[in-house]
């Protein structure tokens, strides 16, 4: 029996991925960070890649994946100069860089004031480095497979904290860059985020890669695995916006894991354009009653491209508040998956959650599955959930005609509106003006 | 107003028209010149939208039969946005929402298309932005609504004033408003109407289709035909119109009928 298992190519695939940690040094050399590795490790003994058969896999296939023999990522020297196109004017003093997973202090720009550490774990302060054990790892649900991969093969950690009752006033840019090379590589970015009580701050977590994102057939696959843990403790506020515009045969599996204690507020922008395969997993834990929560997400997809979002929210606490809103634009054979899970316990009385999953087809071999699931134990709340999937309406197409814009005039303008409902709550500039282009360059039709 | 030797703007001549395979349009004739106000009035059914969509060329409109000529050239042959841009004006029953669309882009995309195809330099926003507040005293519109999605949220009042306001930017030759009265009340009725008095001169024309004589009390047509069983019954003045809220569609249509 035992062997058996140990045949199925999801087992051994998973040992293989496991094993390409060992061949790596950890940056900070870290007892305790050692610890968590070889924890992770053990539980994901005999543990393997989830297929199909499994429901929160259902519509997401990583057969493909299986199909890559990935080698342990390589970082390569970049200069300031290569990194440019996707530093943000903003965060130009404010800057954390990793490539292929390492930590780039040369082309970092953070400077550290009292109170506020962003840099990675190797430097992280004595003030600081005796508390960040209560926090790494400590997030509810870690035994996923992926975070456990991660967690295995953790040799460095990004972290961002701001201390009690500081703001940070200009946006922290967390740039994970992946260069391609002719091996297919994968890399396993971590980040701690920890807003402690009464303070506040923006976060733009970027992954990219240096090529550009149009252009399908030129580029070798990569795969990232990255776990965020954010903490936002009581009365905090983080506003974040996370960016996926990995390349084009990239995989990209994530992990957003959130704790939101009293009367916290928390939101978040999720912008996913890249990747062949890409998957966000986002848990948000409520810790204390009064937390408010905005997530805005929209996927932009197109040829065989595939984007799955999977949220999981757990409320155990009076009068919170809650607001969802996904957006899907699918263009060509590309798929789409949504599923927005909310958990309201017995003890979430008069909280507040709308959730709303809108997916606009561009051609009729795109495809979305949406599934809204609300858990509600609770009896005195208003909750809501809906789903729309369309195409761009004649009648809407009709109307800006009338108007003298041409079809294709037409059908880009329509297309930009449903995404500017989202690009228009992104908290930067430059970053809403990047990714408008990004949303014209994909929507060009031909 | 009337005038010997104007332009004929537009020519429709035994027009015949399906909707999902069903002839609504059944041999319409109907000529209107620069200067003029036409109404069109009809019981629901008669044909009175689908006459609109026609003209401004809405894809799920067959046409079967007939010519329209457009200012010498035919009509029928242009795509949507090309009528447009030739000098037709739609204002929509039901103008459409489009969230995340602001009121103000949308403006200067037509404004620019229009621009574009007589070949002459786009409006930068500064340029727009000056242009558009004229405008928006046509309608009395505050420059609130530049910033809105367009029509999202939007009453029913605000909605038409919008459709006026988009009016009063592209200029049309033959403005055709097709139920703009309906579901307004007498406020915004008078803003609307007054914004199409300010619009209508010697140059272009209007075709006016309603339902109620209400509206023609505020812009006071120089014709009015009544539809029925898509075809013009009856042609007659300002007067014609009271004669319908008066007697009623169907007396005035059976009188049509036996020649009276």
């Amino acid at each position: 029996m035992v062997t058996q298992v140990q045949d199925k190519p999801e087992v051994s695939y998973l040992q293989q991925l496991l094993n390409l940690a060992k061949t790596q040094t950890i940056v900070p050399q870290n007892s305790h960070l050692q610890d968590l590795r070889d924890r992770a490790a053990t539980e994901l003994q005999d543990k393997a890649i989830p297929t199909q058969k499994e429901e929160d896999w259902r519509f997401t296939d990583l057969s493909g994946l299986l199909q890559v023999n990935f080698q342990a990522a390589k970082p390569v020297q970049l200069t300031k100069e290569d990194i440019s196109p996707l530093t943000l004017p903003e965060a130009e003093n404010s800057r954390l860089v990793f490539v292929d997973g390492e930590y780039a202090p040369h082309l970092s720009t953070v400077s550290q004031t009292d109170g506020i550490f962003a840099g990675n774990l190797g430097n992280l302060p004595a003030s600081f480095s005796d508390r960040y054990d209560h926090y790494l790892d400590k997030q509810q649900g870690n035994s996923e497979i992926f975070t456990a991969l991660n967690t295995a093969s953790l040799t460095d950690v990004a972290i961002i904290w701001v201390g009690k009752n500081k703001a940070v006033e200009t946006p922290l840019h967390l740039l994970f860059i992946s260069t391609a090379d002719d091996t297919p590589r994968m890399s396993q970015p971590r980040a701690l985020v920890v807003a402690e009580a009464g303070s506040s701050c923006t976060l733009i977590e970027h992954y990219a890669s240096l090529e550009d994102c149009s252009g399908f057939s030129t580029h070798h696959p990569y795969f990232v695995n990255t776990v965020t843990e954010i903490w936002v403790e009581e009365n905090a506020e983080i506003k974040h916006t996370r960016v996926q515009r990995d390349a084009p045969q990239a995989f990209h599996i994530g992990r957003t894991a959130i704790s939101q204690a009293r009367t916290s507020r928390y939101t978040l922008n999720t912008i996913s354009l890249g990747a062949k395969l890409s998957r966000h997993n986002l848990d948000l834990n409520q810790t204390g009653e009064g937390t408010e929560t905005t997530l805005n997400g929209l996927t932009l997809i197109r040829e065989e491209q595939l984007a799955d979002t999977h949220s999981a929210t757990f409320f155990n606490h009076q009068h919170g508040i809650y607001n969802q809103v996904h957006k899907c634009i699918l263009d060509d054979r590309a798929r789409g998956v949504f599923n927005g899970r909310v958990v309201v316990s017995q003890a979430a009385q008069l909280t507040n959650a709308n959730q709303l999953s809108q997916n606009l087809l561009l051609s009729s071999q795109a495809r979305i599955n949406t599934k809204p699931q609300l858990e509600i134990v609770a009896d005195d709340v208003k909750c809501s959930h809906g789903a729309t999937v369309s195409q761009l309406e004649d009648d809407e197409i009709f109307y800006l005609r009338s108007r003298g814009l041409d079809d294709r005039m037409s059908r880009h303008l329509l297309i930009d509106a449903f995404a500017s409902e989202i690009l228009q709550k992104l908290p930067l500039d430059s970053l809403r003006q990047i990714l408008s282009r990004c949303v014209a360059c994909r929507t060009e039709l031909s | 107003m009337i005038r010997e030797n104007s332009e004929v703007i537009l020519s429709v001549r035994d027009l015949t028209a399906n909707v999902d395979g069903t002839q609504i349009l059944k041999g319409l004739n109907l000529e209107i010149k620069a200067g003029e106000i036409h109404a069109v009035m009809g019981q629901n059914g008669s044909g009175k939208s689908t006459f609109s969509k026609v003209l401004a060329g809405h894809p799920a409109y067959e046409v079967t039969g007939g010519e329209v000529t457009f200012l010498g050239q035919n009509l029928l042959e242009l795509e949507p946005n090309e009528r447009a841009i030739a000098g037709i004006f739609l204002a929509f029953q039901y103008p459409l929402e489009i969230p995340g669309l602001t009121n103000l882009d949308f403006l200067r995309a037509a404004y620019n298309a229009r621009l574009k195809s007589q070949g002459k330099e786009e409006i930068d926003a500064f340029d727009f932005d000056d242009l558009i507040r004229d405008k928006l005293d046509v309608v009395k519109m505050k420059p609130e609504f530049l910033e809105r999605s367009v029509n999202e949220g939007f009453s029913g009042g605000e909605k038409k004033r919008n459709e006026i306001l988009q009016m009063a930017l592209l200029e049309p030759k033959l403005a055709i408003l097709d139920e703009t009265d309906s579901g307004l009340d007498i406020d915004a009725l008078r803003i609307v109407a007054g914004g199409v008095n300010q619009l209508a001169n010697a140059d272009n024309s209007m075709l006016v289709i309603t339902h109620y004589q209400r509206l023609l009390d505020y812009i006071v047509p120089d014709f009015v035909h009544v539809m029925q069983a898509g075809q013009i019954i009856k042609t007659g003045s300002k007067e014609l119109a009271l004669e319908l809220e008066e007697k009623g569609y169907d007396e005035v249509i059976e009188a049509a009928k036996v020649g009276v």
